[in-house]
């Protein structure tokens, strides 16, 4: 158990380590006109010659990248160049809010792809069709549509939730509530159904085991059969599926965090990039790889807790 | 998706011919190929398309309502919100393109050669495939972006890459799938190179998900493009869908209508091209299959059933209540087929077995003896279907015809208390999930109504009657831990736990060895016997019944051939299927004389 982890640690640090050097590398391309960017138009080559040699970008791309892994290892992510502050922080205060969205909507559509996808395998007939209609419909409209979808109809329409905005919990529990509702559901709606009908065919597959038909010869009820031992021999299919959600989420979250104007992650690389402030992408790049392992392994331990053949 | 490879792998062959115009006869494939055909010309058509220049501002017209000069309205610059779509329709397309191009290019190949040659190419590629699925593909793009500029297509390759393990895993799947084929042995042993092999046999067989897998791909693809342009992340000299929707919905509050039809646009294009992948799936797999709509063949089903009711041979003695522990009258059964007709397994088949009797059914596989013994437990597959008969246990009817079969929940009552089952294949019968002894346990709380603790010392007890060594170590195993021939044994400890007066035994030795099918069957006469049970042995093997059984029943083609008592039976075969049965069984036959000279 512990040599499975630690294995599954080692190799996510190996992939750590490999998409934070290309991402560095990739991005070096982009740092070249940052100086410039920061003095403005009028700025003098001077200045600008001064600026580069104060971020240390006069310095080859292998030396600076082997001080950023050095000091990322101690947990040292330098500063963000336009805002000098540091990038740990940022992620730090940032990472909740996208966590709180994600999560919430990960777990609603988790909840209710299960139910969904169990009532379309176990009851067939019109529920069975509704599931394979949704998810083609949530496949076919983006995230963001449904998000100004939802914006319209629930934020201006209704005018019953905020249109955008973030509120601590601390702050205001009734108001957290209410801002977060909007951005989980955009999330939920455009994953639901697709999750629905692949644990649906999950569930379909159980079902004709033997053993579910040896379960009934010996006068084991139905609900006990489908919610015990169907419900656990389906769920590491689902939850590789809602792995595979949650990481499509992490991404979709850009999206959704712009047009409810949340001050996540997800918003934060948008701007980084589109500015070329290396040590803040690099900040998100390395804090969502890490997330997306966690949950991985975490996945995997579940699975393995769920099915014994697979137990290490 | 890889369930679905196999299927498609097999029909692609035949279909390909036709696939097209099975394609158009489909609703929804029709709908869809016209949405991406209209996309694709004004794609192609561009310019020449649009009523005016999309980049045209009609400074009098700002967010003009629909109608009139702007058919679609103009949007907050006052440009007509129609050119704008129409010429939006070539980025969306050319991404759309770019990015299956390169997933399949990248995707495709590496699947044939890790699926085919496997080894090491094969773990590496396997870990940098799933590596690239780990990625929030959405936040590795803004960094391309940052570092190779604002062009659209250059991070719709990079997406391409990104999404390309799903072509990897779909070919290798595909190909590991057909690898050992007998066709493609044949083609190796022939002296065809590997080269040869793959480009001959094995693209033949990746080439259908590949294409329905674009289909899918594409949709993806749109929506990040869209996506990409909607935060404003594209090529800002370009018309898109995704920008559009971005300008409306800085407008929202004025004019909503902006917002709606890019969205539309995007949401048709996207779910075209999920609907062209599911029509193209079901053209591939329904090749053979006359459809009818359900109504149509709810009706065939009736006269199918109807028909059976009316050719069952007139029951000669009606069974008096209680005379027999099981008596099974004039049933049939049958599997509802695609073009309305029922297939039937089981037709018109008689028997009957006494309190403490053993009956055996005899036949060849497909011969219905299965099927007679599902429907006796109510566990026939979801899809079958009783057309006619009667099912009576100990006085209570379990089937009175089509229409009198009980529920679940009635028959619930009966299993594992009254009628037990020992199924054929042990290692697939046991749950992999849950230890034995829980799965031991269970049913004797939930039937017997007794405690766990009651229930362990009984399963214990019992596990110890089935011949088995070390109870409490089997007790607290999975499943995968014990043999073939324990799990057996468990099964048939778990089909006697609750004292039931009628066991259906369907080919309980089948599946085990040889030395472990003579202890397996002497443990089942033992149990018989002491517990005083009915028993329905099913096999293929008249040796079985030879061993156990009082009577027999000989089926074939699902029909009863022939029944009686054993002995009988085995002396004086009326029948010239039960005598070439007879005759396949090793016991008891002359051995051939090959080997000894004849005037030895």
């Amino acid at each position: 158990m512990l040599r499975f982890i630690a294995k599954r640690l080692g190799s996510g640090a190996l992939l750590l380590l490999v998409i934070s050097t290309l991402t560095y590398f990739l991005l070096f391309f982009s740092s070249n006109s940052v100086a410039q960017n920061l003095l403005g138009e009028t700025a003098t080559p001077a200045q600008v010659v001064a600026k580069t040699h104060e971020l240390g970008l006069d310095r080859p791309i292998l030396t600076r990248y082997v001080e950023w892994l050095g000091n990322a290892l101690h947990g040292n992510f330098g500063v963000s160049w336009y805002t000098s502050q540091p990038v740990w922080d940022t992620l730090t205060s940032r990472l909740p809010i996208t966590m709180t969205i994600v999560l919430f909507a990960i777990v609603t559509a988790a909840i209710l792809a299960t139910v969904l996808g169990m009532a379309a395998a176990v009851k067939g007939g019109f529920i069975d069709r509704a599931v394979q209609f949704l998810a083609v419909a949530g496949f076919a409209i983006p995230n963001f549509v449904v998000a100004i979808v939802v914006v319209t109809l629930f934020a201006i329409n209704l005018a019953l939730l905020p249109a955008t905005g973030w509120v601590n919990l601390t702050d205001d529990p009734a108001g957290w509530a209410k801002s977060i509702i909007l951005p989980v559901l955009a999330l939920v709606v455009s994953t639901v159904a697709s999750a629905a009908q692949q644990i649906r065919s999950a569930f379909k597959d159980v079902l004709t085991r033997d053993w579910v038909r040896t379960l009934r010869s010996r006068g084991i009820s139905n609900t006990e059969i489908l919610f015990k031992h169907v419900l656990r021999s389906a769920a590491p299919a689902g939850l590789t599926v809602l792995s595979l959600q949650f990481v499509g989420m992490l991404g979709g979250s850009v999206i959704i965090e712009s047009i409810f104007a949340l001050p996540g992650i997800g918003h934060l690389v948008v701007d980084s990039t589109s500015q070329g402030d290396t040590p803040v992408v690099m900040g998100v790049v390395v804090f969502t790889v890490i997330v997306v392992i966690l949950v991985n392994l975490a996945v995997d331990l579940l699975n393995g807790w769920l099915n014994p053949k697979v137990r290490v | 998706m890889s369930t679905n490879t196999a299927a498609l792998t097999h029909s692609v062959a035949i279909v390909r011919s036709s696939l097209l115009s099975r394609l158009l006869r489909n609703p929804l494939g029709l709908i869809s190929t016209a949405i991406i055909l209209a996309v694709i010309v004004l794609a192609i058509g561009g310019g020449a398309l649009s009523p005016i220049d999309p980049n045209h501002t009609d400074a009098l017209n700002l967010m003009a309502k629909p109608g009139g000069a702007h058919l679609l309205g103009t949007d907050a610059a006052g440009r007509d919100i129609l050119s704008r779509i129409i010429s939006g329709a070539r980025g969306t397309l050319i991404s759309a393109f770019l990015v299956v191009v390169t997933s399949i290019v990248i995707g495709v190949p590496t699947g044939l050669i890790a699926g085919y040659y496997g080894k090491t190419f094969d773990s590496v590629a396997s870990w940098i495939a799933s590596m690239l699925m780990s990625l929030p593909s959405m936040i590795v793009l803004l960094a391309v972006r940052a570092a190779a500029g604002p062009s659209i297509y250059v991070s719709m390759i990079v997406f391409g890459l990104l999404i390309a393990p799903g072509f990897f895993r779909l070919t290798r799947t595909a190909v590991m799938g057909v690898r050992n084929e007998l066709y493609v042995d044949a083609a190796r042993v022939s002296g065809l190179s590997d080269t040869r092999i793959i480009s001959r046999h094995i693209l033949t067989v990746v080439r259908a998900p590949i294409i329905i897998q674009s289909a899918m791909i594409s949709g993806i693809a749109i929506s990040i493009q869209s996506g990409l342009e909607f935060l404003g992340l594209g090529d800002p000299t370009m018309v898109s869908w995704g920008s559009m929707l971005n300008e409306g919905f800085q407008n929202i509050f004025l004019n909503p209508l902006m917002v709606l039809w890019p969205g539309l646009v995007i949401s048709l294009t996207i779910g075209a091209f999920a609907l062209l992948g599911n029509a193209l799936r079901d053209a591939l797999e329904d090749a053979q299959k006359v459809k009818l709509s359900r109504g149509q063949a709810k009706k065939v089903l009736a006269n199918a059933i109807a028909e059976a009711a009316a050719n069952q041979t007139p029951s000669s003695v009606l069974h008096a209540e209680g005379e027999h522990l099981l008596s099974v009258d004039h049933l049939s059964v049958g599997y509802p087929q695609a073009n309305g007709s029922l297939k039937y397994v089981v037709q018109d088949v008689s028997l009957f077995v006494d309190k403490g009797e053993v009956l055996g059914i005899v036949g060849e596989s497909g011969s219905g003896k299965t099927q007679t013994a599902f429907s006796i437990l109510g566990l026939l597959p979801d899809n079958a279907k009783i057309a006619a008969g009667h099912i009576v246990f100990d006085g209570d009817d379990l089937v009175a015809g089509a229409e009198g079969v009980i529920g679940q929940k009635e028959m619930a009552k009966f299993r594992g208390k009254r009628i037990a089952y020992i199924p054929q294949e042990p290692m697939s019968n046991l749950d992999p999930a849950f230890k034995i002894g829980y799965q031991l346990v269970r049913p004797m709380t939930q039937v017997l109504g007794i405690s766990k603790g009651e229930a362990k010392a009984r399963a214990l007890q019992l596990l110890e009657t089935v011949g088995i060594n070390n109870p409490e170590r089997v007790f607290n195993s999975y499943p995968h831990e014990i043999s073939g021939g324990m799990a057996q044994r468990v099964l048939i400890a778990g089909a006697v736990s609750c004292d039931p007066d009628l066991l259906i035994a369907d080919e309980p030795t089948t599946a085990l060895d040889v030395t472990v099918q003579a202890e397996v069957l002497d443990l089942l006469r033992d149990l018989q016997k002491r517990l005083g049970m009915g028993m329905v042995l099913v096999t293929h093997n008249f040796g079985v019944v030879a061993d156990l059984a009082d009577r027999v029943v000989v089926m074939q083609y699902g029909r009863v051939v022939e029944t009686g008592d054993v002995r009988g039976i085995l002396r004086n075969p009326q029948e010239e299927y039960t005598k070439t049965l007879l005759s396949s069984m090793l016991e008891g036959k002359t051995p051939l004389t090959m080997l000894t000279r004849k005037d030895a």
